[in-house]
Parts: C-alpha cells; sequence; structure tokens
C-alpha cells in the first residue's frame, strides 16, 4: 500500500518520526497521500484504517517516518482499531503527534486534542479540510488557537493540498524547539488537588519520563498504567490516601460518581472555551444542512430501504449489461491471439500449454475485467459519499433481528468487493464474539473474484435481459444465506449478550473522481496483476494435470479406427470421444473422477468437480480451469468456441444451479482464509470455517439441484 | 423518567443523566452525550429501532437500547 520512496532513508541525524492521530475519518490517510503521494486507501466512514500504516517520505534535509493510526474519538481501548493507536501513543518511540481535526466540526475534535495534550508529547494540530470549513462560512483563528493552547495550529486541506507545506514547517520548527508546554488548564479545583499530587511528587523527587503533573492527571483519571507502575514504587502508600481524597473532591465538584466522567466534562468545558474564542461562524439561514435534506430521502422509514435495494439492483444491472459490451472484443482478442501465436509455434505439446493452457486461463479471467471495474466503481461509491453508514442505520434493526450487529454491514459490504479488506475492517467491532461471528459470514457476501463465475453461468443460461436481475439475485441470495448463517451460529456458538450499537453518521460528500480513479484503478491492477501471475500459473499447472500422463493406448486404438472410416462427421465424433478418453486418463481426470461419485448428488460431472477443488486456491481459477477443460476435450464445434457456449452445452441447469450455489457458499480462497484465521486468532477457527461452509454448500447445493430437477 | 427513546423527530432534549457505566458511557461521552449536552432527533429508523441524533455538529447513531438509558428533559 504504501509507496517507499528509495531516497528516504530512515537512519540519518535529521529522521523525524511523526504519530498521526485523530477522530475517526477526519481525513488523516487522505493528508498522508497528498503529503507524500503514498496511496492510502481512503473513505468516507469510521474505520477505513485498522492497523498503523508507515509511510517514508524526504523533505528538504530532513527524512518523515509518518505512522497513520487508526481513528479513535478518545483515549479508550472500546474497539481492536483504537487500541491500536492507544498503545502507539503510549508504548512506542516517535518524536512528535500530528493531531488532524476536522475544521468544521472542532469542539468534538478536540476532545481527543485536548488528551493528547495532557501527554507529555509534542503535538502539532493540523486543522484538516478547511477549504470545507470556509464553504460552510466557519472561520477558525488559527495563530489566536496556538497562542491559546501553546502548541501550533495550521490550516490545511488534504484535498486541495492548501497549507501541507506550512504544516510540514510547523512540524520541523516544533521538533527543533525544546519542549514547550502545552497550555490545558482545567476548573480551579480540579487544578488543586492536580497540584496536590505534583506537589508530593516533587518532594520525594519522583523520576519519571513524564513529567509530574502528566503522571498526576493520569492518576487521577484511572489510568491503569500509570497506577501499574506507580503501585510498586514506595511512595504508593503514602500517594494512595491523597489521590482517593481528590478523587473525592472532583467527584463530589461534578456531582458524579465517576472520575471518568468528571473529566470528560472537564475536557469539554476547556474545548467549549477554546471553540468560543477561535471560532467564528456566520450563522445560517437555513435550518436543514445538505446532509439533513439528503437525510431525510435516504433513510427515510419507508422509503428508505428500498431506495437502497434499487441502488444495488441498478449496480447489478450495470454491472452485466454494461460489463458485457467490450466482452465479445476481449473474447474473440484471445481467440485471435491464441491463433496467431499458435500458428508461430511447431512443437503440439508447447503449443497446447501456451493456447489451451495459459491463454485460455487468463484470457478467460481477463474477460471479467470490465464486469469487476463497474463493481468496485459501485463498492468505492458506496465507500466515498457516506452512504454506507446509512445503510448500517437502515439495516440494524434488521440485523439485530438475526444476532448481528448494525456495524457489522460494513464489513459485510466490503466482502462484496473483496473478503481479504473485509476480514480486516471487522476489527471495527468491539465484541470479539460480533467480531467472530461476522469474520464467519462475510464468504456469504459473494467477492468480486466470484463475479466471472456467475457471469459466466448467467450469461450461459439467461437471456441478457434475464441475466442482470439473476447476478442481483445471487448477490441478495447469498446475503440473505448470510443472515440465516449468522442467526443459526448466535443460537448456537456466539450466544451472548447483545452489544451497544453507537455510531457517527458522516457528512456527505462528493467523490472526487480522482480519487475513485485511483481506488477502481488500484483493484483492477491487482485483478489483472493476479491473472498474470497466480492464475497463468495456475492455468499452467491444470494444463499439465489434465495432459498428463499421455495415454498411448487409447490414442492408439482411436486413431486406428479413425483411420479406417472414411465418413468426417464419424471422425469428428470419434476424435471428440479420443480426447474425452485422453482428459480422463489425465491426473486431473483420475482426481475428478475419484471425487465425482462425491458430487454425483449435487448433479456435477467431473470436470465441475475439479474446478471447484482447484476454486480453493482462489474464485478465478474456476473460470480458467473450466476454460483448460472444455478447449481440450468436448467441445469440438467451431462456431461455439467460447466457453459460455460449452457450459451451454454441457451442463444442466439444475446443475449450475448446484454449482452457483457452491461458489456462493464454500470458502472464498486461499489468501482469505490465511487472513480469516489471522483475525479470528487461532487455526481452529479455520477450521470450524471450512466445516461449517463446505457442509452448508452442500447440503444447500443438493437441495437446489433437486429442487429444479422438480421443476423442470 | 424521559428517556431519549421516548422523543419523537425533531425534539430537541437536555442530557440529564446516563444510567450507564463502563464501555458505554464512556463511548458516549467521547462522542459528546454528556451530561448537558444538548441533543436532537433527526430521525427514526423502521420500527423506532434504531434513531439518528444530533450532538453538536455531528449526527450519530443510537440502538433503541441505548437511547433508553439517557434521561432526557425537553427545552
Amino acid at each position: 500500500m504504501n509507496e517507499v520512496d528509495p531516497k528516504a532513508c530512515p537512519i540519518t541525524a535529521n529522521h523525524i518520526k511523526v504519530a498521526l492521530v485523530g477522530q475517526p475519518n477526519v481525513g488523516k490517510s487522505m493528508l498522508i497521500n497528498s503529503v507524500s503521494n503514498a496511496h492510502l486507501h481512503v473513505g468516507n466512514f469510521s474505520g477505513v484504517t485498522v492497523d498503523k500504516t508507515e509511510v517514508l517520505f524526504d523533505y528538504e534535509e530532513y527524512s518523515f517516518t509518518v505512522v497513520d493510526l487508526p481513528g479513535t474519538y478518545a483515549f479508550t481501548d472500546y474497539t481492536i482499531e483504537e487500541r491500536v493507536t492507544h498503545d502507539y501513543l503510549c508504548a512506542e518511540d516517535y518524536d512528535i503527534i500530528i493531531n488532524v481535526v476536522d475544521s468544521t466540526n472542532l469542539e468534538k475534535n478536540l476532545q481527543l486534542t485536548s488528551e493528547l495534550l495532557t501527554m507529555s508529547k509534542k503535538v502539532v494540530i493540523a486543522l484538516n479540510m478547511s477549504d470545507e470549513a470556509e464553504k460552510e462560512k466557519i472561520k477558525i483563528n488559527a495563530k489566536y488557537m496556538s497562542e491559546l493552547i501553546g502548541v501550533p495550529c495550521v490550516k490545511v486541506s488534504a484535498v486541495t493540498k492548501e497549507g501541507i507545506g506550512e504544516l510540514i514547517e510547523a512540524v520541523i520548527k516544533k521538533h527543533e524547539n525544546v519542549r514547550n508546554k502545552p497550555k490545558l488548564f482545567f476548573s480551579e479545583p480540579v487544578e488543586e488537588e492536580i497540584a496536590q499530587v505534583v506537589w508530593y511528587l516533587d518532594k520525594h523527587r519522583f523520576e519519571s519520563a513524564n513529567t509530574h503533573r502528566n503522571i498526576a492527571i493520569n492518576l487521577l483519571k484511572n489510568n491503569k498504567k500509570t497506577y501499574a507502575t506507580l503501585h510498586d514504587e514506595p511512595i504508593w502508600t503514602e500517594l494512595q490516601p491523597i489521590l482517593i481524597e481528590a478523587s473525592k473532591h472532583i467527584e463530589l465538584h461534578h456531582d458524579s460518581d465517576d472520575i471518568k466522567e468528571a473529566f470528560a466534562e472537564e475536557y469539554a468545558a476547556f474545548n467549549r472555551g477554546i471553540v468560543a474564542e477561535v471560532v467564528k461562524q456566520e450563522i445560517k439561514l437555513t435550518k436543514r444542512t445538505t446532509t439533513e435534506q439528503i437525510d431525510s430521502i435516504l433513510i427515510h422509514p419507508i422509503a428508505g430501504i428500498p431506495i437502497f435495494l434499487f441502488f444495488m439492483w441498478s449496480l447489478f444491472q450495470l454491472t452485466f449489461e454494461v460489463g458485457a459490451m467490450p466482452m465479445e472484443y476481449i473474447d474473440s482478442f484471445f481467440i485471435w491471439f491464441g491463433e496467431t501465436l499458435g500458428s508461430t509455434i511447431s512443437n503440439d505439446d508447447i503449443r497446447s500449454l501456451i493456447v489451451d493452457g495459459i491463454i485460455a486461463g487468463v484470457g478467460a479471467v481477463v474477460l471479467f475485467v470490465p464486469n469487476i471495474i463497474i463493481l468496485f466503481i459501485g463498492i468505492s461509491l458506496l465507500e466515498s459519499t457516506g452512504y454506507m453508514s446509512r445503510v448500517a442505520f437502515l439495516l440494524d434493526g434488521f440485523f439485530h433481528k438475526f444476532g448481528l450487529h448494525g456495524q457489522s454491514f460494513i464489513p459485510l459490504v466490503t466482502g462484496f468487493g473483496c473478503s481479504i479488506p473485509a476480514y480486516m475492517s471487522a476489527r471495527i467491532l468491539k465484541n470479539d464474539r460480533d467480531r467472530l461471528l461476522t469474520l464467519f459470514i462475510i464468504g456469504f457476501m459473494s467477492c468480486g473474484a466470484r463475479l466471472p463465475v456467475y457471469v459466466l453461468f448467467a450469461g450461459a443460461f439467461f437471456s441478457p435481459e434475464m441475466a442482470g436481475n439473476i447476478l442481483f439475485l445471487i448477490y441478495i441470495g447469498g446475503a440473505l444465506l448470510g443472515l440465516a448463517a449468522a442467526k443459526l451460529l448466535k443460537l448456537t456458538a456466539f450466544k451472548g449478550l447483545e452489544e451497544p450499537f453507537v455510531m457517527e453518521m458522516p457528512k456527505y460528500r462528493l467523490p472526487s473522481v480522482k480519487l475513485i480513479w485511483h481506488t477502481v484503478l488500484t483493484k483492477t491492477m491487482m485483478y489483472l496483476k493476479k491473472a498474470g501471475t497466480y492464475i497463468a500459473a495456475a492455468s499452467m499447472l491444470i494444463w499439465f494435470l489434465s495432459n498428463y500422463p499421455h495415454n498411448f493406448v487409447i490414442e492408439e486404438s482411436y486413431t486406428s479406427i479413425i483411420s479406417m472410416t472414411n465418413k468426417e462427421d464419424v471422425k469428428i465424433k470419434l476424435q471428440y470421444e479420443l480426447d474425452e478418453a485422453l482428459l480422463e486418463a489425465s491426473y486431473l481426470g483420475r482426481i475428478g473422477k475419484f471425487s465425482e461419485p462425491f458430487f454425483t448428488p449435487l448433479g456435477f460431472d467431473w470436470k465441475m468437480s475439479v474446478a471447484l477443488q482447484t476454486g480453493l486456491a482462489a474464485k478465478e481459477v474456476v473460470v480458467s480451469t473450466l476454460s483448460v477443460l472444455y478447449s481440450l476435450g468436448g467441445d469440438v464445434d467451431q462456431d461455439s468456441n467460447s466457453l459460455m457456449g460449452a457450459i451451454s452445452k454441457n451442463i444442466s441447469l439444475a446443475s449450475a444451479i448446484a454449482f452457483i450455489v457452491v461458489i456462493m457458499i464454500y470458502l472464498p480462497c486461499l489468501a482469505a482464509s490465511v487472513v480469516f484465521t489471522r483475525e479470528a486468532g487461532h487455526i481452529k477457527y479455520f477450521f470450524y470455517l471450512f466445516a461449517f461452509t463446505s457442509i452448508t454448500a452442500y447440503v444447500m447445493a443438493f437441495f437446489a439441484y433437486n429442487i429444479v430437477l422438480v421443476l423442470t | 423518567m424521559k428517556t431519549l427513546l421516548d422523543c419523537n423527530k425533531g425534539c430537541v432534549v437536555k442530557v440529564l443523566k446516563l444510567n450507564t457505566k463502563g464501555d458505554l458511557k464512556q463511548r458516549l461521552i467521547s462522542f459528546g452525550i454528556m451530561k448537558e449536552a444538548v441533543l436532537e432527533v433527526l430521525e427514526h429508523a423502521p420500527g423506532k429501532s434504531t434513531i439518528e441524533i444530533k450532538v453538536g455538529k455531528m449526527r450519530i447513531a443510537l440502538r433503541a437500547q441505548e437511547a433508553e438509558l439517557i434521561e432526557v428533559q425537553k427545552i
């Protein structure tokens, strides 16, 4: 993800390590992208960055390492991603913090800022989205703000790249400076208690890397880590009664029995003061913001869900309709390419390897690039406009009935693109049980790699007008199955209490064309790269397995019969039989034949059985396997050279539907399985997942096959 | 006792008390839902299962169960 400038060398005297911190969805990753030309993933909802990412870049004689940390509303360990940030800030070694804040909502953002100011670290505040603030007629006096809180505040915009230079200058200046203390003051009663504790620490010359004020605040805030360190010190016995007394006073002052709540109120009061001083906003005449106006339609209690379903339906219609247009050209290009290249190769085996193996296998996957592009555009629109959180809002009630958390929606939708980032983004779920449950059903959301299989089969069995609807049905069907599976798991394996649902609804943003273009381009290139490397290698392997061992006995016996007949049609028929017999005698044929009885109840022939097994590596391989198998054997009809034609001729509708059902349900791919195991935390979950998805897939496909058989 | 769940769409209220503790309380506070904060009910999801409120300039979605824990007073 992160682009590393070869010039950047972290081991120099002028190296500055920056921790980038801010609340979710304030544009931290976007800011890094515009500072360093990196290409981190950005979106308009909280939880896009779930793990820390390092980006290196040079500026004048300085080299920077910027650590992009997941967004956090406050210093809590509410979710895994927030824990990543909190742990990093407390325990890791870095020089300076850049606190990114959203200029259009300063008061809320300062909540985190004020907590950062109580740490003994150097801080620079980046007032991001200053262009948006200007549009909303919000004026922030950055200079006055810097004076008030004692740390440099710089107006920037990650979108227009305004102020980026000033921000870096401010970081360098602050870094060179000997520490100057941020000015954060609490109310008088609290300050008195802090002074009390500080006085005690001073008196005993307590040695620590942090300032005594910082330690005192942390102790009063019930910070566990600070407690743990001081607990082993001899001064603890005397310090404890002072702390108890101080806490009592503060709680009394705030009329609360919760010291954390008391401190939150202290911070909030400080922030209100700052905002009142530095922010001037011209009062708007319109009562409703644009976001609220759009929301009144999109999350309307009655119209909201139909609108969402309509969007999804349109996406799949487009995916099929528009995606099908260039397909014919790509298909004929690869056929032409195969024939042209094949005619230059004299060796039969090498020609077959290249034409029937690699070109057929890779071509079959590249064929679906247009569909993939449209799907990715749809998903990145969903991510970048802010609509994603609305759908989570709309569906939470529904999801809840199935034992899922509303925020599960975000990883689940990501799963329509690719399961791997989906598994990662499940980290936004606080509770381990919710997270595991979500991890288990992400696979039911059909990923982009399965799209080729669906498009292939939908195109082979249904008219172009229907195929888009079928695609929509497959995706919705998969999602509903996922919900049913969630309910089942919630009732059995993941019993437990409900987790709260509290989520920010971001402002709607017009997605920038550049951003969408970039996201889609990156993902498409990844898909093509995979086709060129992984899929090409798999196609070669499949070709090898399907051509060897070469059975000369069968070949000779057929050749002798073929040479005896004079009739053309008999010759063709015999040649067909020969190809089939050779294929069946190959390694792959043997594997297929061996596993065929197991798949017969689902109506699969041995070729389909093999394709399902190779599909465990990656779903695109299913298409290339079918392509290699059907281009080597069976299909001798010159008119329908394409795979779609071969499939509609060789496979019955019932078998095809059962096949789609298996593809919908069973394991996404090898890479996703590895990520799943890592995110779930134990290898045993992988075996559970494997068993769960395989059994479900088998049972569902069995029913689907038999029901369709009865109906047709 | 009136809670946020009892409020209709368009209602503007002041928070009196958060009847919860631990993580959830911290979470609500970090979103600015704390004593004396002013909330506005923007929208209800189908079946009132989830509600959307506005705190300052931020819009937040809450489930009915959570809204019920927030004691409010109409202003």
